[in-house]
C-alpha cells in the first residue's frame, strides 16, 4: 500500500514538475505575475510529493518488503539497519529517486529562499529546473521505476554488493549529489538570464550562494569518496583517475571556476558570457557524470548494471538539455558583453588565469576520459587512460595554477601591483625555495617531490601572508589588528580557508605518492615485519562470525602494543569476498595492514602499507569544503538577509528582454 | 565573430553528444572479458594425472558429452569454497574435470582428501602451460564445454549457488539435449 502510494506521489511530481515547467515561462513571456507567482508554489508541492515517494521506497527497504523487485534485488533481511537504508541509493533506481529528491530540494529552496529576486528571473530560474525534473522524472517512471513488484516475492533478496555495506556508502553519494545536483541551479538561473537576455552584478551575486553551496557540497563528497577508496578497497589508493571518478571532478573544476568567475562579474561587471557558459558546462559535466556511471559505455568500478535503453534516455536529456542551453547560448550571449577594461596585473587579471588554468585542466580530464570510448568506435582497439597520462597532462597546469593562487588575492581590483604583492611574498618563496631544495639535497627527494612541498608551502606561507596583510598584524597596534580580524568579512576567511585547504591537500598528495612505503610478503604467526621504522608482528588469524558474513581476521601488533585487526570477509548472500583493511592514522603517515590468501602451510600473504601524510589529503579537502560554509555564511550572501536596494530596482525596472 | 565564438560550444556539444551514442547503438559491453576461445574448441593438452594410475586429463577426453572444467588449485581460498558445491554438482550428475593450476601435487591431494574430491578426472598442470592456452585469468575459473570440445562459457572467480543454478545447470542442460 505504502508502496503504491509513492508510485502515485512519483507520479503526481511529474505531472506537478510539468506545471513548474510550463506555466512560468508562459507567465514570464507574457509579464503575468499571477503566472509567474505560480512558480514557487509548485516547486514546494513537487518536493513535498518527492519526499513521500523517497520516504515509500525508503519503508520499503527498512521493512525489507521483497515484494518490491527493486528490494529484493538489492537488499537483504540480515543486513544491518544502517545499509538497508543507504541501499535505497546503493543501486540505480533508488539513486535516481535521490537524484531527483535532490533536484526538487533545490528547485524548492529557490523557492523558498528567492524571495529578494526579481520576479521573471525567478520564475524562470523555478520553471527550467521543473523541465529538468521533467526530464528526469520520466526517465525513472518509464525505464528505471523504483517501485516496481514482483510475483511471487522471493522469501530474501539478493543483498548489496558488500562493498558498498559501508558508512562510506551511506555518505558519499547523497553529499556527491548535493553538489552535482545543485549546479542545476546555477544552470537554470543561467537559462533563466539567457531567457532575460541580461546578466549584471545582481545576477552574479544571487548565483553566487548557489554556486558556493554546490561546490561545498561536491568538495566534501570527492573527499568522502577518495577517504572511502582508500580504507574500502584495500590497497590504500585515493584517487585513480577511474572515468566516474574524473566525471565529478569535471563539474568540480568547472564550479570552481566558476566561482571565481562570478566574483569577476559582481565586482567588474566584466567576462559575463564566460560566466554564463561556465553556468552551463558545470552542470552538463554533471549530466555527463550520470550517463556514463549508468550507460555503461565505459568500464569502471561505479558503473550500475548496463542497460543501453537506459544509456540512451540519459543522452536524450544530456542532448536537450546542453543542446537546448548552448544553442540559447550562441543566440543571446554576443548582445551581452561590455562591462569594464581590464589589465592583466590585477585581481581579476589573477581570476581570468585561474579561470584558464581550471578550464584547460578540465578539458583534460575530458579528453583522457572520453579518449578510450573514441578509439574504441574509431578503430576498435581497447586502451585505458591511467595517471601516466593526467601525470603528464593535468598535474603541469596546477603548477602555474598554484602560484598563481597565492598571489593574486594580494592583487587589488582593477589596476594591481605586481612588485608590490611579491615584496610581500619574499618570506613565503625563501620558505618554499628552501624547503624545496633541502628535501631534494638533504634527503635525496625526488624533484617532483621537491616541487611539490615547495608549492605547498609557498600557498601556505602566502593565505598567511594575505591574512597577516589585511589586519596589519604587526604594523599597527595589536588590538587594531585584533579588530580588524574580527571585522574582516566572512568570505575573505572563507577563500583563506579553502585556498590553505589547498595547500593541506597537496601536502597529503605529495608525501603519500613520493614517501610511502609497502611491504608484500608472506607471514606466519610470530613474524615481525619492519617497516618505515615500525616494527609490526603478525599475530596470525582467527575467526569471526559477523551480521551478515564470515569474517578472518589477521591480528597485528606494533612496537607500542597497539593492535590492527584486518579482516577478510565473505558474504554468502551475494557470494562475494572483501578485504576490510586496519588502519592506524596519523599526522605523519598511517600504518594499513591487509590480510591477502593463505599461503602454504599456516603463512599468509600479508600487505603493509606506510602511507606518508595521507591524512592531509582529506583534511585539505575537508578544509576547502570548510572554507566554502564560511564563505556562504557571509552575510552579503546570506539568502533573504536584506540587500542593497538599488542594484535590485535596477534590475527589477530593466526586465525587459 | 562574437556570434561564431558564441556557436563553438554548441558544436562541442553536438560532437559529444554523436561520440557518445555510437557504443551505444553499437550495442557494445565494456564489461566483457571475450574469451579468445568462446565458442572455439579447446587447446589440444595431454596433462599427467595427479596420482600415478588414475586417469590425467587431455583434450580428446572433453569430447562425448557436455563437461565442465573447473580450473583450481590449493593455495586458492575461493577455490576451497566452492569445492562443496561442485561435489554437489557432481552428485547432481555433472561432470566436473579439475586442472590443477600451478599446484604441488602433493598439496593438491592434502587438499582434496581434507575436502572431498568433486572431479571425475583430475590434470596436473604444474607450469600452467595448459591454463595460459584456455586463457585463464586468475584461479578459480570454470569452462562450460560441449560435447564436441567447444568451449560454451567461461565463469571466473568462485562458482557461487547463483552462478551454478543461474548459469551453468541450465547451459549443460541445453547442451545435453
Amino acid at each position: 500500500m505504502i508502496v503504491e502510494l509513492g508510485h502515485l506521489a512519483l507520479a503526481a511530481a511529474l505531472v506537478v514538475a510539468v506545471f513548474q515547467a510550463v506555466v512560468p515561462l508562459y507567465g514570464a513571456a507574457r509579464r503575468d505575475a499571477t503566472l509567474m507567482a505560480l512558480a514557487q508554489p509548485a516547486a514546494l508541492v513537487q518536493f513535498a510529493a518527492l519526499i513521500i515517494a523517497f520516504g515509500a521506497l525508503t519503508h520499503a527497504f527498512v521493512t525489507s518488503d521483497f515484494s518490491v523487485s527493486n528490494v529484493a534485488s538489492n537488499s537483504h533481511s540480515l543486513k544491518p539497519l544502517l545499509y538497508k537504508v543507504s541501499g535505497v541509493w546503493g543501486n540505480h533506481e533508488g539513486s535516481m529517486l535521490l537524484w531527483v529528491l535532490i533536484l526538487s530540494l533545490f528547485g524548492a529552496a529557490v523557492a523558498a529562499f528567492g524571495g529578494n529576486l526579481p520576479e521573471s528571473l525567478r520564475a524562470r530560474t523555478i520553471a527550467v529546473q521543473g523541465l529538468i525534473g521533467v526530464g528526469f522524472l520520466a526517465f525513472i517512471l518509464f525505464t528505471s521505476n523504483p517501485f516496481e513488484r514482483v510475483v511471487p516475492p522471493p522469501i530474501d533478496g539478493r543483498g548489496l554488493n558488500p562493498l558498498l555495506q559501508d558508512i562510506g556508502l551511506a555518505l558519499h553519494p547523497p553529499m556527491l549529489y548535493l553538489g552535482y545536483v545543485g549546479l542545476s541551479t546555477t544552470f537554470s538561473f543561467a537559462v533563466a538570464a539567457l531567457l532575460e537576455g541580461r546578466v549584471d552584478p545582481a545576477w552574479a551575486r544571487w548565483v553566487r550562494p548557489w554556486t558556493l553551496a554546490a561546490w561545498v557540497a561536491l568538495t566534501a563528497g570527492i573527499t568522502l569518496g577518495s577517504g572511502w577508496a582508500y580504507y574500502e578497497l584495500g590497497w590504500g589508493g585515493w584517487w585513480f583517475w577511474d572515468p566516474v571518478e574524473n566525471a565529478s571532478f569535471m563539474p568540480w573544476l568547472a564550479a570552481t571556476a566558476l566561482l571565481h568567475s562570478a566574483i569577476v562579474v559582481e565586482k567588474r561587471d566584466a567576462l559575463k558570457s564566460w560566466t554564463i557558459l561556465l553556468a552551463l558546462i558545470a552542470f552538463a559535466l554533471s549530466l555527463l557524470g550520470t550517463f556514463l556511471v549508468r550507460s555503461g559505455v565505459l568500464t569502471s568500478v561505479h558503473a550500475f548494471a548496463v542497460d543501453p535503453e537506459r544509456g540512451m534516455f540519459i543522452l536524450a536529456l544530456l542532448a536537450v538539455a546542453i543542446g537546448g542551453s548552448f544553442a540559447l547560448f550562441a543566440w543571446r550571449a554576443p548582445t551581452m558583453e561590455g562591462g569594464g577594461v581590464f589589465r592583466p596585473i590585477s585581481r581579476e587579471g589573477g581570476l581570468v588565469l585561474n579561470n584558464l588554468l581550471t578550464a584547460t585542466g578540465a578539458a583534460t580530464v575530458l579528453i583522457g576520459t572520453l579518449y578510450p570510448l573514441a578509439l574504441e568506435t574509431v578503430t576498435g582497439e581497447k586502451v585505458s587512460v591511467g595517471p601516466p597520462f593526467y601525470d603528464a597532462t593535468f598535474v603541469p597546469l596546477m603548477v602555474p595554477l598554484i602560484i598563481v593562487v597565492g598571489i593574486g588575492p594580494l592583487l587589488a581590483w582593477k589596476r594591481g601591483d605586481l612588485a608590490g604583492a611579491l615584496h610581500n611574498l619574499w618570506a613565503a618563496a625563501i620558505i618554499a625555495i628552501s624547503l624545496g631544495m633541502a628535501l631534494a639535497w638533504l634527503q635525496g627527494a625526488p624533484v617532483g617531490a621537491a616541487l611539490g612541498m615547495a608549492l605547498a608551502a609557498w600557498l601556505g606561507v602566502a593565505v598567511i601572508t594575505e591574512w597577516v596583510d589585511r589586519v596589519r598584524l604587526f604594523r599597527v597596534p595589536f588590538s587594531t589588528s585584533v579588530a580588524r580580524a574580527t571585522g574582516l568579512p566572512r568570505a575573505a576567511y572563507g577563500m583563506s580557508f579553502a585556498h590553505l585547504g589547498l595547500a593541506v591537500f597537496i601536502v597529503g598528495a605529495v608525501g603519500e605518492t613520493y614517501f610511502s612505503h609497502e611491504v608484500v610478503r608472506y607471514a606466519a604467526a610470530g613474524d615481525r615485519i619492519e617497516i618505515a621504522g615500525h616494527t609490526v608482528q603478525f599475530n596470525g588469524v582467527s575467526e569471526r562470525a559477523g551480521p551478515n558474513y564470515n569474517a578472518q581476521v589477521g591480528t597485528f601488533v606494533l612496537e607500542t602494543g597497539e593492535r590492527l585487526e584486518s579482516e577478510r570477509r565473505f558474504y554468502p548472500a551475494e557470494g562475494q569476498q572483501t578485504t576490510e583493511a586496519a588502519i592506524r592514522v596519523r599526522p605523519a603517515g598511517d600504518l594499513y595492514t591487509v590480510l591477502g590468501e593463505p599461503a602454504e602451510g599456516d603463512q599468509w600473504t600479508i600487505r603493509i602499507y606506510y602511507k606518508t601524510l595521507v591524512v592531509w589529503i582529506w583534511v585539505g579537502g575537508f578544509l576547502m569544503a570548510f572554507g566554502g560554509l564560511v564563505s556562504l555564511a557571509d552575510r552579503r550572501l546570506r539568502v533573504g538577509a536584506p540587500t542593497p536596494r538599488r542594484p535590485m530596482a535596477v534590475a527589477a525596472a530593466g526586465g525587459d528582454d | 565573430m562574437r556570434r561564431i565564438l558564441a556557436l563553438i560550444p554548441l558544436l562541442a556539444a553536438v560532437a559529444l553528444v554523436a561520440a557518445l551514442a555510437w557504443p551505444i547503438i553499437e550495442g557494445r559491453n565494456p564489461q566483457e572479458l571475450p574469451s579468445v576461445l568462446l565458442d572455439k574448441p579447446v587447446p589440444a593438452f595431454d596433462l599427467p594425472a595427479l596420482t600415478p594410475g588414475e586417469p590425467g586429463l587431455a583434450s580428446s577426453d572433453l569430447k562425448g558429452k557436455p563437461v565442465l572444467v573447473n580450473v583450481f588449485a590449493s593455495w586458492c581460498a575461493p577455490c576451497r569454497a566452492e569445492i562443496p558445491r561442485l561435489m554437489a554438482l557432481a552428485g547432481e550428475g555433472v561432470t566436473v574435470y579439475g586442472l590443477a593450476y600451478k599446484d604441488d601435487p602433493e598439496a593438491t591431494r592434502r587438499f582434496l582428501d581434507g575436502l572431498g574430491n568433486p572431479y571425475e578426472r583430475i590434470g596436473v598442470d604444474r607450469d600452467g602451460r595448459t591454463a595460459i592456452e584456455f586463457g585463464v585469468y586468475g584461479v578459480p575459473e570454470t569452462y562450460v564445454i560441449d560435447g564436441n570440445g567447444v568451449i560454451r562459457h567461461r565463469h571466473v572467480g568462485e562458482v557461487t549457488d547463483r552462478v551454478a543454478d543461474a548459469t551453468l545447470v541450465p547451459l549443460l542442460g541445453e547442451l545435453a539435449k
